[in-house]
């Protein structure tokens, strides 16, 4: 195990950094500097916003976002267990089905709950 | 071909005891969907079949030692005796919460399934024999414990405790991953036996590798300190303590710290015990574990004097106790005494889980129902009012002095005894003269109730059963070992044979 190695991940981290940071410094030299009030305002879509930003969201949207995050992830584990689903055996099959069942057992158990109704 | 293993090697058998538990806590939620409102509580009786069984597979299986799931799990004499120690603190922890819940209005059937998560946590952590099995174990053990901690909802107190504990919880997950990785790219390997060989090689050969290695273990020290509540890592433990409900507190303080002493001893004792630099005859991690330990045994200690709520004593006590837990895992470095140190350990941690369960037992049963009523003010001349249970509470407040013919006298004994076969002298100085300290807040405790005039206003008439099955559990426990220690010495000694068996021993 050498440490000159590491040496990589201080080039890519030298890298990393230099990247973004010469565009930046290219426009502050070459850019033509012509401030005026709307310019200068903070940027945010555009669009001043109506009445206070400070609202409170309905904790559903918790409940949806944790229960979307799930499936996401299900997603996430399935695909490229579906792309090398040939080259597997049995092992791959059983594990993938408990996977699935057990997160069968989520939906139905959130489903009794009452977490999917919106009210 | 990709390379998989065979349904046949992963020899599901040995893992059995935690995944019938697991199953266990899945038919349970399964279950509880379907059950209407008035049979609620059955749940909490399914829950303690679920452990009784669990308990009864382990017994059973106790022979039955191997490899399981292509070496990432190992069932030994280590496993087997931590899953009992964490089952029967999942049994008296369902016990002791079933009246409690009921009569505080926290009667959800949650607090059942979530305390089997923890317990299979803590089951699959006596057997990690990988660096990332401890890591999911570790959560697996954490996450129901940061829900159960804000339990009771809508009060402040409780949801501070949950938030305190859920952060400070995840960042020392943070430093739990650097560690591993560390020892990853060190190494190359993340399961323990292979580390140790490969450490083994690093240290043999002088690389310069060796620095990633103590780093990655020193992270992995911090994270794990952070669950046991060792002393630079404490301070969540007093409020959490407070805040949690009752129950929670008493299963917590038990069943984290066996989890959290399970990775330790799994991760230093048989994957880095070849640490060993500088020309020195004991592993490199010994050093700042002795120093963690002193400083924890101190601080836990002298900070309980200054306590006048009963639960944030028994907090800064059960920061004192994992002082003294680490004084074995220390001791167990030096190559000599490796079997004795985990074995001193594991004693320690059976005699305080009784001990402990027993106390926060005694707590829930004089706590009023809003959470008042638990400052050692309000036990003046509860000796007049329940006799058994005041002599009940003194008899834990001995052991957890550890007073002999109590449990926690064997416990302290083992841990001494191994501690000063290492060497570590000045650490066990330290020890008793600590315990000394310890002595007067837990006599305190008694001389309040005895000595002391004064009407303590009871929340219950009677006790509930559930309650009073938990604390003679408790009570037993505590007299039996302590009055019969060698009882518990045939079950440690079983225990080297794990860890010989890989030559770290």
């Amino acid at each position: 195990m050498n440490l000159n190695e590491w040496a990589f991940v201080g080039i890519f981290l030298a890298i990393a950094g230099i990247l973004p940071a010469v565009p930046i410094l290219l426009g502050w030299l070459l850019g033509p500097r012509k401030p005026n009030p709307i310019k200068t305002d903070t940027y945010e879509c555009g669009i001043e916003t109506v009445g206070d930003t400070w609202v409170q969201f309905k904790v559903q949207y918790y409940i949806f976002a944790l229960v979307f995050v799930i499936f996401d992830v299900e997603m996430l584990f399935l695909f490229p267990w579906a792309v090398a689903y040939q080259r597997l055996d049995l092992f791959a099959f059983v594990a993938m089905t408990i996977f699935i069942l057990l997160l069968t057992i989520d939906l139905f158990i959130l489903w009794r709950k009452g977490a999917l109704e919106w009210t | 071909m990709i390379e998989l293993p065979t349904l046949e090697s992963l020899n599901v058998v040995v893992t059995l005891p935690a995944l019938a538990l697991v199953l266990g806590a899945i038919v349970l939620l399964l279950v509880d969907v379907f059950l209407p409102e008035r049979r609620r509580w059955i749940t909490g009786w399914l829950a303690l079949i679920g452990v009784l069984v669990s308990l009864g597979i382990t017994l059973l299986t106790t022979d039955r030692t191997g490899e399981a799931f292509g070496g990432m799990f190992v069932a030994d004499s280590f496993t087997a005796f931590l899953n009992v120690v964490v089952l029967i603190t999942a049994a008296v922890g369902i016990l002791i919460a079933m009246d409690y819940l009921r009569r505080t209005d926290m009667n959800r059937s949650e607090y059942y399934f979530l305390l089997l998560f923890s317990t299979g946590g803590m089951m699959f952590m006596g057997a990690a024999n990988d660096l990332i099995v401890i890591f999911v174990a570790l959560e697996l053990l954490s996450i129901p414990l940061y829900v159960m901690s804000g339990f009771r909802r809508p009060e402040t107190r409780s949801e501070e405790s949950a938030l305190k504990y859920f952060l400070l919880g995840a960042f020392s997950s943070g430093f739990l991953v650097y560690g591993i990785a560390l020892i990853y790219g060190a190494t190359g390997s993340t399961h323990l036996p292979a580390v140790w060989a490969a450490v083994s090689a690093i240290v043999e050969g002088g690389s310069s590798a060796v620095y990633l290695v103590l780093l990655g273990a020193g992270l992995i020290v911090v994270a794990l300190g952070f669950k046991v509540a060792a002393v630079p890592f404490h301070m969540w433990t007093p409020d959490v303590y407070e805040g949690a409900p009752t129950p929670v507190t008493a299963f917590m303080s038990v069943g984290a710290k066996a989890g959290g002493f399970a990775a330790l001893l799994r991760v230093l004792v048989i994957g880095l015990p070849s640490l060993i630099v500088a020309e020195q005859t004991a592993a490199a991690w010994v050093d700042a574990l002795a120093l963690i330990a002193a400083l924890t045994m101190i601080l836990g200690n002298f900070a309980a004097i200054m306590q006048t709520n009963l639960k944030r004593m028994l907090a800064y006590s059960s920061i004192a106790h994992a002082g003294y837990i680490l004084m074995a895992v220390a001791a167990a470095g030096h190559p000599a005494v490796a079997n004795q140190g985990v074995q001193a350990a594991l004693m320690y941690l059976l005699t305080y889980a009784f001990t402990n369960l027993g106390a926060f037992g005694i707590i829930i049963a004089v706590e009023r129902n809003d959470g008042s009523g638990v400052s050692l003010d309000d036990l003046r001349g509860f000796s007049r009012q329940r006799p058994w249970l005041a002599l009940l509470m003194a008899f834990f407040m001995l052991s957890l002095t550890g007073i002999p013919l109590t449990a926690g006298f064997v416990g302290k004994w083992y841990v001494f005894w191994a501690s000063i076969n290492a060497g570590q002298v000045v650490l066990a100085v330290i020890g008793v003269l600590t315990s000394v300290v310890g002595a007067f807040y837990y006599v305190r405790v008694i001389v309040r109730m005895f000595l002391e005039e004064g009407s303590a206003d009871l929340a219950q008439p009677r006790l509930p059963r559930t309650l009073r099955a938990g604390l003679i559990v408790a009570g037993l426990g505590t007299l039996i070992f302590g009055v019969l220690p060698f009882l518990a010495a045939d079950m440690t000694t079983g225990i080297q044979i794990a860890l010989a068996a890989l030559g770290g021993g």
